[in-house]
């Protein structure tokens, strides 16, 4: 007998060949190069490893980048569920371009994003010479670099929750108000459950982007060592000092936070799709 | 509770949903607002409930203008199209919700709640589901618990946005029941919207029949199946037979057909409708009527037999349908192409003249 009809696009020559390509790739583009960071940073050894972590400014600029994402996450979570609730909760004129102009920061490449806020902020700029007037400086400062982290990472969240929120509707809200919940017990009891996996994802992308950040940050922190350097930023530092092993070290840092991103994201993708 | 409904207006942009209402749900009662789709019943519900804001017009519980109260307040039974059932809780827990989220000094305490949810869920019968999530019931029992849900605070007034409507049939009239004593029971004041008219005849006490955003027509379902006001409530509740001609002369004519009228009315354009039930299968023309058909079609539904006929000699913009019954059927074993002639007894005549329509009977002038 001869073997069952495929489906449609479903022959075994094209299955094999696409399957093929799509590991090929994944070694060649995605694995390799992460394989490469974690040798070059051991190259000398683990002491070596860990001396280099333990460099002064390697040291500090871990401690900005984790300010920076500490101030930048919350921040953007409350704004994230806040933009998502107003756009799927509520109609108003000006809706869908509010939809829309969330996507601006995906839209604009990170390093015009900076040279915007340098213009504006900076000592030449509008708001930069008021500012000034009170001895408040932004730019080339931890604030600086707060500010356009939280415009990069601004989408992340309402992102993730928007289609969410749209495909759950508003029924079950209706219902907790008609039984005489409060807006708060609303939120608590219904909709923050009903988002929780969706925000936590959210959250997680929100963070990745915050910490690893170059292009927007770069244009705005002058890259001070010991004083605006943010991880990303020390890599490629050390990387222009001949510091090789030292620039990888860094990076495994940053590889390593993505892995367990990615790790955290499988998690609350898989209880998302169960509730 | 009384829900009296005054002036009522509501418009979604260029759309108005709800125009000029005005209404009184009784006491105790259960009433259904029934209509096509689009017809305004769900606004209104929704406007009752609190969950839409009217543009104009008022809404009074038991006298006390609610108006302006939030749903919060307004301590309705609300049950949704869809259950709305919330999802990340078991069926315990969407039972208890109502009470948990009560002020501090209103609510019961946690034993009471256990308590109360108890008894719900065995007033539902569905008590052995109680650890259940909502993604584990059927459609029926969804609904049921929807309905305890509702029910938690002891609302004196309940509403249904299409409680049946993504049942099917069996279920479908098991929960009517269900319902029906269920309200004998409680007496509490039932609104249930419903697009369809033989769920609104057979559970409620009064229906609104609702079209473009206005009342149509409020009466008991008695009432409005054999004394409708207008041809849309005719045609909406229900299989019509219509024949629409020209009156000369006491007698109602369009081409082959004619039919003399058992009461003298002015001549004008006028159209008769008539229901399947209160027209007869004869042979022969009788004395007061000539309405020739051809058998179209014969259909053997359940307790009746359905014949499809088409005018033969004459115009109507739809089949006719009459129901026979079966011993009737099985004497005569009409088949597919005889002519027959049909014989009103009973019709309701709509004349251009007149405002509402007049309801004729042969009955007299046969004996």
């Amino acid at each position: 007998m001869s073997s069952k009809p495929h489906r449609v696009g479903d022959g075994p020559v094209i299955r094999r060949t696409l399957i093929g390509l799509a590991v090929v790739l994944t070694v060649l583009f995605l694995f390799m190069p992460l394989v490469v960071i974690f040798t070059q940073a051991l190259a000398q050894g683990w002491a070596g490893y860990i001396g280099n972590i333990l460099d002064e400014y390697t040291l500090h600029a871990i401690g900005l980048t984790l300010f920076v994402a500490l101030l930048t996450v919350p921040l953007n979570t409350v704004f994230g569920v806040f933009l998502a609730w107003l756009v799927t909760r509520f109609s108003f004129p000006g809706r869908r371009l509010l939809a829309t102009l969330i996507d601006i920061p995906f839209a604009v490449s990170p390093v015009v994003a900076g040279l915007l806020y340098l213009l504006l902020y900076g000592s030449n700029g509008w708001a930069g010479q008021w500012l000034g007037q009170y001895d408040v400086e932004l730019m080339f400062a931890w604030p600086g670099i707060v500010m356009v982290t939280v415009f990069v990472t601004c989408p992340f969240v309402a992102r993730e929750l928007i289609p969410l929120m749209q495909q759950q509707g508003r029924d079950e809200e209706e219902a907790a108000v008609v039984l005489g919940a409060s807006g708060w017990q609303l939120f608590r009891r219904v909709t923050l459950p009903n988002i929780r996996w969706a925000l936590l994802y959210g959250v997680i992308l929100t963070n990745a982007r915050a910490v690893g950040e170059f292009g927007a940050v770069s244009v705005v922190s002058g890259s001070i060592r010991g004083e605006t350097n943010t991880l990303p930023l020390h890599v490629e530092l050390l990387y222009q000092d001949q510091n090789i092993v030292g620039a990888f070290t860094a990076a495994s840092l940053l590889a390593g936070i993505a892995l367990i991103t990615l790790a955290v994201k499988t998690i609350a993708e898989w209880r998302q799709s169960r509730v | 509770m009384t829900i009296e409904i005054d002036g009522i207006n509501k418009s979604f942009g260029q759309f108005q949903a709800l125009r000029d209402i005005d209404l009184t749900i009784p006491d105790g009662q259960l009433t259904a607002l029934l209509g096509p789709s689009g017809s305004g019943k769900t606004t209104l519900l929704r406007s009752i409930a609190g969950l839409e804001n009217p543009d104009r017009g008022r809404i009074l519980f038991s006298g006390e203008d609610v108006t302006g109260l939030h749903v919060r307040e307004r301590r309705v039974g609300f049950v949704f199209q869809h259950y709305a059932l919330f999802r990340h809780m078991t069926v315990s827990e969407n039972v208890a919700f109502g009470l948990k989220v009560l002020p501090r000094r209103e609510r019961p305490s946690k034993r009471e709640i256990r308590r109360r949810v108890h008894e719900l869920l065995e007033m539902v019968q569905l008590d052995h589901l109680a650890g259940r999530y909502p993604a584990q019931l059927s459609g029926g029992q969804k609904q049921r618990i929807a309905l305890a849900r509702a029910m938690a605070r002891r609302p004196e007034i309940l509403l249904l946005d299409e409680p049946f409507g993504a049942l099917d049939a069996k279920v479908r009239k098991e929960l009517r029941r269900w319902l029906r004593s269920l309200h004998d029971e409680l007496h509490f004041t039932s609104v249930f919207v419903t697009h369809d008219q033989e769920e609104a005849l057979e559970l409620s006490d009064q229906v609104v029949v609702m079209r473009q955003g206005g009342v149509e027509q409020v009466d008991s379902p008695l009432a409005l199946y054999s004394q409708p006001e207008s041809r849309f409530v005719f045609n909406f509740l229900g299989q019509v037979n219509a024949l629409p001609g020209a009156i000369s002369g006491g007698v109602l004519r369009q081409g082959d057909a004619w039919v003399r009228l058992p009461e003298s009315c002015d001549d004008d354009d006028a159209e008769l409708y008539l229901r399947p039930h209160e027209v007869r299968l004869t042979q022969e023309p009788s004395r007061d009527a000539h309405l020739p058909f051809r058998i179209e079609a014969i259909n053997v539904i359940g307790a009746e037999v359905r014949v499809e006929l088409r005018p033969d000699g004459w115009e109507s913009q739809e089949l006719w349908e009459v129901g026979i019954t079966h011993s009737a059927f099985n004497a005569r074993q009409p088949k597919r192409g005889d002519r027959c002639y049909a014989v009103p007894d009973v019709g309701h005549l709509f004349c251009d003249h007149l405002s509402e329509p007049k309801t004729l009977s042969w009955y007299e002038a046969a004996g």
